[in-house]
């Protein structure tokens, strides 16, 4: 009897623990069955893209000219798979000092694109040459290995773009010069991929507009942001009114550093012999168009200080910093932003523009200033831009998009943040399926992220907004842009950046300027194509 | 008494290895990839290391999702709770030694609470020393009870 007893209370201590199992396994399967409904809600914003497939075609040699290869041209140039033989000895030498450096591997990795550059063009000679030594580099070698053959050194870009070696051209000179280079260019039937802005003044957009349209060449602007996967992926949701109406949208620039307020290093062998200054002054007929603009509303103080013809190291390196050749912060940063939301949301010109800033922190001589609020009204779509900027201070704003049900955050990943007032999700939000107020849904390099997401989806998130995912493999933005006009031409597919979205986007731009130069509204009258005023 | 507090302890621990191995089994895509990136402090480059070997990653996630699945069982029913308790104390020291809680650092994959040089896995640790080890509580509740038997005889 006492021996049974005992028997039981030594099973009873060796199994205490057993029924936490169940236990376990209970909370095991509830947990798992609310994260499958959770699930299920966030799958409603996992649409389909809208990023058409890229079809496999005629893959003919092209022939590029590259026109200004500064701080972009050589970045376009890299895109394409050219770089000079000491840049890749030092991208592999940095990456074996820092294990997060990839720019030599990717740059080895990237895809080839049967391009060769046949002519470059720089007035700084430095660079003109540096341009050529990274066109030989058709193999992508180190110093001492084979080199293809050099590019013709032109010059002058008209010369370049009269060759008959040159099939198509590259335009990464600074915003004065883009509009004169791309009517050159269509005179001569070349295909123009051109870096933003579209222009520096207004009347040459319009000679641009007709002169692409005219010419029939293949054009892209270069916003390589139409080419982010979130964005196609936002535009997707938004199309199947899964955010409800949008009323509002704000984009911004923040930047806190000299490179990012445009005060870049002046290059050691840059001086009166090696700067072909003549050619950095500008075209005289869009100097004209500039100065009676400027002239006829009372804008002098704007131009200048320093006379066009006098050599200054400062405005041919920091050329950013004055209207004399700039499209300040409207066309360096806002356009960016203009044109994301135009890709989004297709929202064409603006009804109106209202500006305000100031020069308020870089106090160095500069003309354009350096905080600048644009806002952008489209009554048609009951909607506002507002576009905020600053260079001193670096404090991270994502895009925002306000919808009625949820509104979208492009950062470096997209989220969408349902809204506690939604109808649309009225009936999930009770019954605890959707959570208001924070992000539910996330989407990232390629993939589909909930707020149940491991450390490694977050971890990938975190980086990669200046690549893309197409099928899974890692692309940067830019070499994407490219090959798209390098597909145009090759067999007449579309381009996402072409003539109608940048005549919109330039003209966009220079509302916001000249509201902020003249301090009033700017509008667009859609029957006369023309820019008033209130 | 002294008995009844050390098992709860260490049943609770058991039980936070169960669950924390059962949701990475059930979660087909999880990886300590991203965990071993955020990697701080003096032996960061070992971490780091094996995140980027695609092979040695492959063995650790493998080993964290089993290693964490039999340690909670073997705390929580008691069985073979020593060797249970050890392989514990192993990873928790990995744990804390990839992630010190050290007064200038800051990882991307932000803990949930404040620590200064004492974390929650240094916590964990303790509790696993005292009620696996300085005291085999299994020898007196849970299997190893008749193992411990059966054995003597
Ligand atoms: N898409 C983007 O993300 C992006 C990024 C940076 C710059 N950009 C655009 O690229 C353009 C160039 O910017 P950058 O930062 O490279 O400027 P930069 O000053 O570094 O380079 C401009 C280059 O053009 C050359 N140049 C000037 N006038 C010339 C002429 N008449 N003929 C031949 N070469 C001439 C200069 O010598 C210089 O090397 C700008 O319009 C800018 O808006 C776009």
């Amino acid at each position: 009897m006492a021996n049974q007893s005992e028997g039981r209370r030594d099973a009873l201590k060796t199994l205490a623990t057993v029924p936490l199992l169940g236990a376990m396994a209970y909370g095991v399967y509830k947990k798992k069955q609310k994260e499958h409904y959770n699930r299920q809600a966030g799958n409603l914003f996992n649409v389909g893209q809208e990023q058409a497939e890229r079809k496999v075609m005629d893959n003919k040699l092209l022939r590029l000219g590259v026109i200004g290869y500064g701080i972009r041209g050589n970045y376009l140039m890299r895109a394409l798979g050219f770089a000079t033989p000491a840049q890749l000895e030092d991208w592999k030498w940095q990456g074996s000092q820092n294990p997060d450096d990839t720019r030599y591997q990717d740059f080895m990795e990237q895809d080839d694109l049967n391009v060769r550059v046949t002519g470059v063009c720089d007035i700084f000679e430095t660079y003109a040459r540096e341009a050529a030594e990274a066109g030989a580099n058709l193999h992508r070698e180190l110093p001492g290995g084979r080199m293809d053959q050099t590019p013709v050194v032109y010059k002058n870009y008209r010369e370049l773009i009269a060759s008959p070696e040159v099939d198509a051209v590259i335009i990464a000179t600074p915003d004065h010069w883009h509009g004169e280079m791309i009517l050159e260019a269509c005179r001569n039937g070349k295909h123009v991929y051109v870096e933003k802005p579209l222009t520096w003044t207004v009347p040459e957009t319009y000679l641009v507009e007709d002169a692409v349209k005219k010419s029939g060449v293949v054009f892209q602007l270069g916003h390589q942001g139409r080419q982010i996967e979130i964005n196609h992926k936002a535009k997707a949701i938004i199309e199947k009114g899964l955010i409800g109406k949008v009323n509002l949208i704000e984009v911004s620039t923040n930047r806190n550093d000299p490179n990012g307020a445009w005060v870049y290093p002046i290059h050691k062998d840059a001086n009166e012999k090696t700067i072909d200054w003549q050619q950095f002054v500008g075209p005289s007929e869009r100097i004209g168009e500039y100065q009676n603009y400027m002239n006829e509303f009372g804008l002098q103080r704007f131009v200048g200080p320093d006379s066009r013809e006098k050599f200054s190291l400062e405005r041919f390196f920091r050329w950013r910093c004055w209207w004399d050749y700039s499209t300040g912060l409207s066309g360096d940063l806002l356009t960016h932003e203009y044109d994301a939301m135009n890709h989004i949301l297709n929202l064409g010109i603006p009804h109106s523009a209202t500006s305000s800033g100031g020069v308020y922190h870089y106090k160095d001589g500069r003309t354009v200033p350096d905080v600048l609020q644009t806002t952008f009204e489209f009554p048609d779509r009951d909607l506002a831009l507002l576009y905020s900027a600053t260079l001193a201070s670096e404090f991270n704003r994502p895009r925002k998009i306000m919808g009625t049900d949820a509104t979208i955050e492009l950062g470096s990943t997209l989220d969408v943040i349902v809204d506690r007032a939604s109808v649309q999700y009225k009936d999930k939000i009770e019954q605890g399926l959707i959570k208001p107020g924070e992000p539910f849904y996330r989407y990232a390099s390629g993939k589909s992220i909930d707020a149940l997401s491991s450390a490694t989806e977050m971890y990938f998130a975190q980086r990669g907004l200046l690549y893309s995912y197409v099928q899974g493999k890692k692309y940067n933005t830019t070499f994407l842009h490219l090959r798209e006009w390098i597909d145009a031409i090759r067999s007449g597919s579309e381009v996402s950046c072409g003539i109608r979205p940048a005549f919109e986007e330039a003209i966009a731009a220079h509302m916001g300027t000249r509201a902020y130069l003249e301090g009033r509204t700017m509008y667009w009258d859609p029957d006369k194509r023309e820019i008033t005023r209130g | 008494m002294q008995l009844t507090a050390l098992v709860v302890l260490r049943v609770l621990t058991g039980w936070y290895f169960l669950y924390e191995g059962l949701v990475k089994l059930l979660s087909p895509s999880w990886s300590a990839y991203g965990y071993l990136m955020d990697s701080k402090g003096w032996l960061t480059s070992f971490f780091i290391g094996i995140a980027e070997s695609p092979v040695m990653l492959e063995v650790v996630n493998y080993l964290n999702i089993y290693g964490l699945v039999l340690i909670g069982l073997s705390l929580l029913l008691g069985v073979f709770a020593r060797a249970g308790s050890i392989g514990a104390i192993v990873m928790l020291a990995l744990f804390y030694l990839s992630h010190p809680p050290l007064m200038d650092v800051s990882y991307v994959l932000r803990p949930e609470g404040s620590y200064l040089w004492v974390d929650k896995n240094l916590i964990i640790l303790a509790s696993v020393l005292v009620s696996g080890v300085v005291f085999p509580t299994s020898h007196r509740v849970g299997i190893d009870r008749i193992l411990q038997r059966k054995k003597k005889r």
